[in-house]
C-alpha cells in the first residue's frame, strides 16, 4: 500500500534544484504589467486631498487608479464587505491601500507608489484593547458568551481561587514567498488568475464579484505556495483582485506581488488577546470553575475574526474537564492591519489561557503541574464502560473523585445586548455572499445539543468527548521524555547556578478537527485515468509545503494499487473542482483524501466490472496491487486495464465528493459537535533562562503526537516539528511592536525575529503515537496541520519554571507573551522582589 | 554605463549595466530567466535568494538581493541551477535535502541549498552557523541539520571545483577587472588601489562608497535612495590586508567581517564570538569593517569591542592622513568626526586583551540586532582594578564608553558585590532610548547586569545560556 509509506515530498526534487515554480517565477507575456498599492500613513483619517501627478509621472507608469476611479469599489473582504480594494473618503490602519499603480515593472511600481501625496484629516485612532474597550468599537454588537454550569458559584465555593491577566502577542505569519497573483484576460471577458492563495474559490468568487462576472467566467489556479500559515486564507483577495481589475481596464496581463516590508505593513496577522482568568480549585488542584474573559484585537476590518474567536472559545478547556466555565468573548475593532486566519485558528489564544491556569494552580499549590494537570484531564476513551482502547498504552485511574455527570441541560446564557443583534447592515444578495468563506458564519443555522453517551465527559460547549487518549499518551510521553528524574535534577542543578536557571514543563494539546461552519466540510476531485495507465490527480485542496499533494497521491496510489509515483499530481484548478474550501483547519487530507478516495474507486470499480465480465469472475476476486491487476488467474499490468477498459468503452475519469459526517453546531448558543474528532498530542521542554538579562533558550524537547495511522510519517514528523518551532516562536521571540501612531515598527525579518537555525532544540525527539483514529477518516488518519502549533506552549511554561525557581513560592511568575528576554528578566526581578 | 564580465553557472557573461545599482536577484530573474533564486525579504535577512561568488580568495554565499552587479566583476557565480551537476547529477546536499524531508514549502530551499553547499566545499561542520543567514518556517530546521550532516562526509563533486580552477587558470591576476576603474563613467567607479580611491573620493565628496553593500542594499531596495556617483571598493586589495605591527593588528577598512573573525578566533576569542554573531553569514562575507565603522549605527556591533580594546581609527583624505581613538570618531546620533571626501582607511587594535567580554543582548541570538552590546576590558593587579575601557552599543546615540562605570571601578576588586554598587553610575553613563527591540528600562537594566556578569565571568562562574548543555 502507498498510504502510510515515508515519501519524500512530491515536489522535493524541484525544490532543492530551484526548478519548482511559484507564481513569480511562471514566464509570462510580453506587455504584462505590474501593480503596486500606495498605502496609507494614518492610523485612522479621512482623506481630504490627493495628489498623484508625480506618481503619475513617474518612469514606466501606465495608470493610476484611485476610488474616484473605482465608482463601483471592489470589496476584497472574506466576511463582512468592509475592506474596499481602495479606501473610500477614510483610512483606517497604517498600511491601508489607498491607490494602485499600474505600472511596466515591479520596481517601477514601488517606485511610484511612494510619490502620491494625500492629506488627511486625522481622527482619534483606537490601536489597543482598551481603547477598542472604552470606545465601544467592536465586531458583533456585545461579547459572545458561552457557558455551562455556575461557574461564579463553583469559583465562590472553591477551596482555592487564582486569577490573573495574560497578554498574548499577535504573530506575523512570515511565509518566505510573500502575497503575489497574476491575472491573465481571456476571450470574451473571462479572467484566468493565478493566485497564491489557500482557497482559490474564494479568489475565484471575490474576482467574478468585482468584474460583474459569473463565477464561471473566472478559472483560478494555484500549483503551489511558498507558506501559507492562514496568511493566504483571505489576505490574497486584494492582490487578485487589483490584478484582475487592472487586467480588465488594460487589457493586458497584470501581476502584483508585495515586497517584504509592504507585506508585512498591508496584510493581518494573528490575532493578539488579553485573557483574564479566575478559577476555583481542590487542595489537589482540580478546577471547580473557571471563568475566561478573551479581548481579542481584531483589527480594522471583520475578516474572519469571529470564527477565530468562536475557536478561542471552543479551545479554552484543552484536555481539562471543567465542571463549571464560562467564556466571555470581545472582538474589538481598532485601527490597526486586520486580524487574520493562523495555523490554529483562535485555538492556540484560548489553550494558552487553561494552559496558564494550570500552571498558575499548581504554582498556588506548590504541586507538581503536571499532576495538577492529569488530575484535570477527561475521562479516558479506555475508561468508559463497553470502549476499548485504540492504542497499546493502557489509561491510567484518575477518575475516583470525578464529580458526577451533569445532565448536560445546563444554562446557556448570552449578554442581554446580545439577544437584539441586528442583522447586518448591508443585505447581502447571494451574489455576494461568499459561501465558502469561514467568514460566512453568521448564516449558519442552528445546531442541536448531541445525545452523550453513558461515561463520556463533554466539553464547554457540550460535545461529549468520547476519543480522550490524553492519559495514555502523556503517561508514554513521562517515560520517553525521562521527565521525573530531568525534574530532579533540574532542581539540583539550580540550586548550583547562581545566573543561569533551567525549566521544565509539559503541556498537552486536545485540537477540534472540522471547519466550524458546517458546510465547508465538502470536498472534491477530479480523477483520470489514461489509456497508457497513467493518473492524472486533482482536487480542491492546495499545498503550501505541508505535503497534501504527496498524501492524496499515496492514498489514490493505494486504490489503484499502484506506485504513487505513477499519480500525476496537478494544480488546484476551479475549472476541475467546484465550490472548494479553503485549504485550512487542518482539514487537507481529510477532506480532499476522501473524496479522491472516492473517484479512484469509482473508476477502479468500473475497471473491475469490466475485467469481471471478461474473465467471468466475481468482482469481489480482482485484486489491484504491487501494479498488476490479478483475476481468475490472468496477470495484467495495470495500464494493460487501463487500455483494455478503454477499448471497451469504459470510463476512465470519475469525480468524488465527501462530506464530513456527525456534525453540527450552533455558533451562537454555542452548542452542538462542531468537530468530527480531537486531535491530540503532548509536549514536554527544557529551557535555560540567565536571570541576569532574560536570555534563553529550549535545550530539549520530546513530543508525542497523535496523527492517527499516518498517511506518510515523515510528512507528519515534518509538520509535527514545524510546527512546534512555530509556535515556540509565537511565545517567544516573535514580537509585534506598534508605536503610538498605530505604525508597525517590526515590518521586516531584520525587526520580527522567526526561530533561525540555532533556536530549534539541540535535542529534538519526535514520535507519532500511531494509535487509528477511531472515526472513519482516510486510512483512519488524523490531521495533522494545526494541533502540534500549541505544542509550544510548553516553551512559554518551560519558562515559567525557570522563573519560578528564581523565587521563594510567593509570587506566580505570570509570564506575558511572547515572553522576550526583556519580560523574561522583568519576571525574574518579580520574584526577587526587586 | 559599464561592461561586467563574469562567470555564470561555468559560462562566461558579459553584462551591460545600465544603473549600477541593478541587484544580481533582479538581474538573474528578471534578465536572465534563472528563477531558481528567490526574493523573500529583499534585505539580507532570509537568505532565500543565497548564491555562491567565488573569487581569488575563494567560495562565498551572499545574499543576491543586496548585491549589486558591478560588484561581480570578475568573479564566479554559482546559482541553484548550477548546484546541480551538468548533466543533472544532484550535489550531495540536494540528494540529502530529499532524502531527510529538508523542504516542505520549498521557497527557502534554493538558498539553504546553495548554503549548505558552499559550507560542504568549504569542510564546514558548524551547520547551525552556516545556516544562520536562510531561514525557513516551514520545517523548524531539524531535517535541514540532519540533511547538512548527513552529506558532510560526501566528497565535493568536480564541478563545484570548475569556479576555484577558472580563477586559478584563466584569471592568474585573480580575477582583476578588465574593463578598470579609468575605463568607467564616474557613476560606477571601479578603484584598485586606496591611493586612487582617496583621490576621487576627495574629488566626489558626495558620493556613496560601496563596499558589501549590506546597509546601502538597502536604501536601493527599500528607500529608493539616489545615491548620486557611486565608487565599488570590492577591487582594491591594499584595503583588505590585516597586518600584525608589533603590539597592535592593523585592520584595512574594506576587510570583511568573516575575514576579521577568522582572524580574531585565536587572539581575542569573545570578540570572535561577538563577530560570530555579526548577522550571518552572507552578511559577513560582504560586509567590511570600515562599512560597519563608517556607517556610523548607535549600535554598531564590532565598534563596542573595538572600543573596549581601545581601537584606534585611521582616516585619510586624499593624501593627508590622521588618526583617533576609535570613540571619538562617533560624535552623535549618525553623525561622525568624518570630513567631506574623507575615507576611512583602517582600524588598529591592541594584539591582547586578556579580560575582554563582549556581551551581545538581542531578541534572537543568531542573525539580530543588538538592543544592547556591552564590551568589557579592565586591567587587574592583585585583584585590583587598573584601568578599565567599558563600551556599549544600543545605550546611547553612538557607541560610548561608561565613563562614570569606569571610574567607579578604578581601585576596587571586580566582585558581584562591587558591580551591583556601581548600577546607579550606569544611569549616569547613559539615557537610552525605547523602541521595538528593547524598553529603556531594560537597556539600562541589562546594562548594568552585564557588568555583574562580567564579575561572575572572570570568576569562572557560567554566564551564557549558549554554554549550557542539554
Amino acid at each position: 500500500m502507498s498510504a502510510g509509506l515515508a515519501l519524500p515530498h512530491d515536489a522535493a526534487p524541484l525544490h532543492v534544484t530551484g526548478a519548482a515554480r511559484y507564481i513569480d517565477d511562471l514566464p509570462v507575456p510580453a506587455g504584462t504589467l505590474h501593480l503596486a498599492f500606495g498605502l496609507s500613513t494614518v492610523a485612522h483619517g479621512a482623506i481630504t486631498a490627493m495628489d498623484l501627478g508625480a506618481v503619475r509621472a513617474a518612469p514606466g507608469v501606465v495608470a493610476v487608479l484611485s476610488a474616484d476611479d473605482l465608482p463601483d469599489m471592489p470589496d476584497c473582504s472574506p466576511s463582512a464587505h468592509d475592506e474596499p480594494l481602495l479606501a473610500t473618503g477614510t483610512v483606517h490602519y497604517v498600511g491601508q491601500q489607498v491607490f494602485l499603480v499600474i505600472a511596466t515593472a515591479h520596481l517601477a511600481a514601488r517606485h511610484a507608489a511612494r510619490l502620491g501625496r494625500i492629506s488627511y484629516a486625522e481622527h482619534p485612532a483606537l490601536l489597543t484593547v482598551d481603547d477598542a474597550l472604552t470606545a465601544g468599537s467592536r465586531f458583533e454588537a456585545g461579547p459572545v458568551v458561552w457557558a455551562k454550569g455556575d461557574a461564579a458559584a463553583a469559583i465562590a465555593a472553591a477551596a482555592h481561587r487564582v486569577e490573573g491577566r495574560m497578554e498574548v502577542g499577535g504573530q506575523e505569519h512570515f511565509y518566505l514567498e510573500g502575497q503575489v497573483a497574476l491575472a491573465l484576460p481571456q476571450e470574451g471577458g473571462d479572467m484566468v488568475v493565478h493566485s497564491s492563495t489557500q482557497h482559490p474559490t474564494e479568489v475565484q468568487h471575490k474576482v467574478a464579484h468585482a468584474l460583474h462576472l459569473p463565477m464561471a467566467a473566472v478559472r483560478v489556479e494555484v500549483r503551489r505556495m511558498g507558506g501559507g500559515f492562514g496568511g493566504k486564507e483571505s489576505q490574497g483577495n486584494a492582490l487578485a483582485i487589483a490584478c484582475a481589475v487592472a487586467a480588465r481596464l488594460t487589457g493586458r496581463p497584470c501581476k502584483m506581488r508585495y515586497d517584504r516590508d509592504d507585506d508585512m505593513v498591508i496584510t493581518g496577522k494573528r490575532h493578539d488577546l488579553r485573557i483574564v482568568y479566575r478559577a476555583g480549585f481542590d487542595g489537589g488542584g482540580r478546577l471547580a470553575g473557571v471563568e475566561f474573559t478573551h479581548l481579542m484585537r481584531c483589527g480594522w476590518s471583520q475578516d474572519l475574526s469571529l470564527p477565530v474567536a468562536d475557536r478561542a472559545m471552543l479551545h479554552a478547556d484543552n484536555t481539562y474537564f471543567l465542571p463549571a466555565i464560562r467564556i466571555e468573548s470581545h472582538r474589538l475593532k481598532t485601527n490597526t492591519q486586520s486580524g487574520t486566519a493562523f495555523r490554529g485558528f483562535g485555538g492556540p489564544q484560548g489553550m494558552v489561557g487553561i494552559e496558564r491556569v494550570m500552571d498558575h494552580v499548581a504554582h498556588a499549590l506548590g504541586r507538581e503541574p503536571l499532576d495538577v494537570r492529569r488530575v484535570n484531564f477527561y475521562r479516558a476513551m479506555a475508561e468508559r464502560p463497553g470502549v476499548s482502547p485504540p492504542s497499546l498504552a493502557t489509561g491510567e485511574a484518575f477518575f475516583a473523585e470525578n464529580p458526577p455527570l451533569e445532565d448536560f441541560q445546563t444554562l446557556i446564557t448570552r449578554q442581554g445586548i446580545l439577544a437584539e443583534k441586528k442583522p447586518a447592515a448591508k443585505v447581502l444578495t447571494a451574489n455576494a455572499v461568499d459561501l465558502t468563506s469561514r467568514g460566512a458564519s453568521d448564516l449558519a443555522v442552528g445546531g442541536i445539543v448531541p445525545a452523550v453517551p453513558a461515561g463520556v465527559q463533554t466539553t464547554p460547549y457540550h460535545m461529549p468527548v468520547e476519543d480522550f487518549i490524553g492519559h495514555e499518551l502523556v503517561a508514554a510521553l513521562e517515560v520517553s521524555s525521562d521527565y521525573h528524574a530531568r525534574r530532579a535534577a533540574i532542581a539540583v542543578w539550580n540550586v548550583g547556578s547562581p545566573v543561569l536557571k533551567r525549566g521544565l514543563a509539559l503541556t498537552p494539546v486536545k485540537f477540534g478537527i472540522s471547519f466550524t461552519l458546517t458546510w465547508l466540510n465538502q470536498a472534491g476531485a477530479l480523477v483520470h485515468v489514461y489509456q497508457d495507465g497513467s493518473i492524472h490527480l486533482n482536487h480542491g485542496g492546495t499545498e503550501m509545503g505541508q505535503g497534501l499533494f504527496q498524501k492524496v497521491a499515496q492514498v489514490a496510489a493505494g486504490v489503484f494499487g499502484v506506485d504513487a509515483g505513477v499519480v500525476k499530481i496537478t494544480a488546484t484548478d476551479t475549472g476541475k473542482v467546484p465550490n472548494t474550501s479553503a485549504t485550512a483547519a487542518s482539514s487537507g487530507s481529510d477532506l480532499n483524501g476522501m473524496a479522491a478516495q472516492a473517484a479512484c474507486e469509482t473508476i477502479r470499480g468500473r475497471m473491475a466490472e469490466h475485467l469481471a465480465a471478461l474473465h467471468q469472475a466475481p468482482v469481489a476476486d480482482i485484486v489491484f496491487g504491487g501494479g498488476r491487476v490479478r483475476v481468475a488467474g490472468a496477470d495484467y499490468a495495470f495500464a494493460e486495464v487501463a487500455a483494455l477498459a478503454y477499448q471497451a468503452r469504459v470510463s476512465l475519469s470519475s469525480t468524488g465528493f465527501y462530506r464530513t459526517p456527525k456534525i453540527v453546531w450552533d455558533r451562537v448558543r454555542g452548542t452542538g459537535r462542531p468537530f468530527f474528532y480531537f486531535a491530540y498530542g503532548a509536549a514536554v521542554t527544557e529551557v535555560v533562562i540567565d536571570t541576569l538579562t532574560g536570555e534563553n533558550r529550549i535545550l530539549r524537547t520530546d513530543i508525542l503526537h497523535d496523527t492517527g495511522s499516518s498517511l506518510n510519517p515523515a510528512l507528519d514528523i515534518g509538520q509535527i516539528e514545524g510546527a512546534y518551532v512555530q509556535g515556540a516562536g509565537w511565545l517567544t521571540t516573535e514580537e509585534l511592536v506598534w508605536d503610538d501612531k498605530g505604525r508597525l515598527k517590526t515590518h521586516a525579518p531584520s525587526t520580527y525575529k522567526i526561530p533561525a537555525c540555532s533556536d530549534r532544540p539541540p535535542v529534538f525527539n519526535v514520535a507519532l503515537w500511531g494509535g487509528e483514529n477511531p472515526e472513519e477518516t482516510v486510512g483512519k488518519s488524523k490531521a495533522v496541520g494545526e494541533p502540534p502549533f500549541m505544542l509550544g506552549i510548553s516553551v512559554l511554561m518551560a519558562l515559567s519554571d525557570a522563573v519560578a525557581a528564581c523565587g521563594d513560592g510567593s509570587v506566580y511568575p505570570a509570564l506575558d507573551a511572547p515572553a522576550t528576554a526583556e519580560r523574561v528578566l522583568f519576571a525574574v526581578k518579580r520574584q526577587r522582589h526587586v | 554605463m559599464s561592461e561586467i564580465a563574469f562567470l555564470l553557472n561555468g559560462t562566461p557573461v558579459r553584462v551591460t549595466c545600465e544603473a549600477p545599482t541593478r541587484t544580481l536577484l533582479d538581474w538573474l530573474r528578471e534578465t536572465r530567466g534563472l528563477s531558481g533564486t528567490k526574493e523573500g525579504c529583499n534585505e539580507g535577512d532570509c537568505g532565500a535568494c543565497t548564491v555562491m561568488v567565488t573569487d581569488r580568495s575563494g567560495a562565498k554565499a551572499l545574499n543576491a538581493c543586496i548585491l549589486f552587479l558591478p560588484q561581480l566583476h570578475g568573479k564566479a557565480i554559482r546559482t541553484i541551477e548550477g548546484i546541480a551537476g551538468p548533466d543533472g547529477t544532484l550535489h550531495p546536499v540536494q540528494q540529502a535535502m530529499i532524502d531527510h524531508h529538508g523542504s516542505q514549502c520549498g521557497f527557502c530551499t534554493p538558498g539553504f541549498v546553495v548554503s549548505m553547499a558552499v559550507g560542504h566545499l568549504q569542510g564546514r561542520r558548524d551547520h547551525d552557523d552556516v545556516l544562520a543567514g536562510n531561514l525557513c518556517r516551514c520545517t523548524g530546521y531539524a531535517p535541514i541539520v540532519k540533511a547538512a550532516q548527513a552529506a558532510q562526509t560526501a566528497p565535493v563533486p568536480n564541478w563545484m571545483q570548475t569556479d576555484r580552477a577558472f580563477f586559478s587558470a584563466q584569471v592568474p591576476s585573480g580575477g582583476a577587472p578588465q574593463d578598470g576603474g579609468a575605463d568607467s563613467p564616474p557613476s560606477a567607479f571601479r578603484p584598485e588601489t586606496a591611493d586612487e580611491l582617496a583621490r576621487w573620493f576627495a574629488a566626489n565628496p558626495a558620493a556613496t562608497l560601496i563596499a558589501g553593500a549590506t546597509d546601502v542594499g538597502l536604501w536601493v531596495t527599500k528607500e529608493f535612495r539616489d545615491l548620486g556617483p557611486v565608487a565599488f571598493l570590492g577591487g582594491i586589495a591594499d584595503l583588505q590586508q590585516i597586518t600584525r605591527q608589533g603590539d597592535t593588528f592593523r585592520v584595512g577598512a574594506g576587510v570583511t567581517i568573516t575575514d576579521l573573525l577568522e582572524a580574531m578566533r585565536g587572539v581575542h576569542p569573545d570578540f570572535a564570538e561577538l563577530l560570530r554573531r555579526y548577522s550571518s553569514v552572507q552578511v559577513r562575507n560582504a560586509a567590511t569593517i570600515g562599512g560597519n565603522i563608517a556607517n556610523g549605527s548607535p549600535i554598531g556591533d564590532a565598534p563596542p569591542a573595538l572600543i573596549a580594546m581601545g581601537a584606534r581609527l585611521h582616516l585619510r583624505h586624499g593624501d593627508v592622513r590622521r588618526e583617533m581613538a576609535l570613540e571619538d570618531f562617533f560624535l552623535d546620533y549618525r553623525r561622525q568626526d568624518r570630513n567631506p571626501g574623507e575615507l576611512v582607511e583602517a582600524v588598529t587594535l591592541p594584539a591582547l586583551a586578556p579580560a575582554l567580554r563582549c556581551y551581545k543582548l538581542s531578541k534572537r541570538f543568531d542573525q539580530d540586532i543588538s538592543a544592547v552590546c556591552g564590551c568589557f576590558n579592565v586591567t587587574l593587579e592583585q585583584g585590583i582594578v587598573t584601568a578599565a575601557r567599558i563600551a556599549f552599543g544600543g545605550m546611547a546615540g553612538i557607541p560610548k564608553r561608561a565613563a562614570a562605570v569606569e571610574a567607579g571601578l578604578l581601585g576596587k576588586p571586580l566582585t558581584v558585590d562591587a558591580a551591583m554598587a556601581l548600577r546607579p553610575a550606569f544611569a549616569q553613563d547613559f539615557t537610552p532610548l525605547s523602541d521595538m527591540r528593547a524598553s529603556a528600562g531594560y537597556r539600562l537594566e541589562t546594562a548594568a547586569n552585564m557588568l555583574v556578569r562580567y564579575a561572575h565571568d572572570l570568576a569562572g562562574v557560567p554566564v551564557s545560556v549558549l554554554e549550557v548543555r542539554p
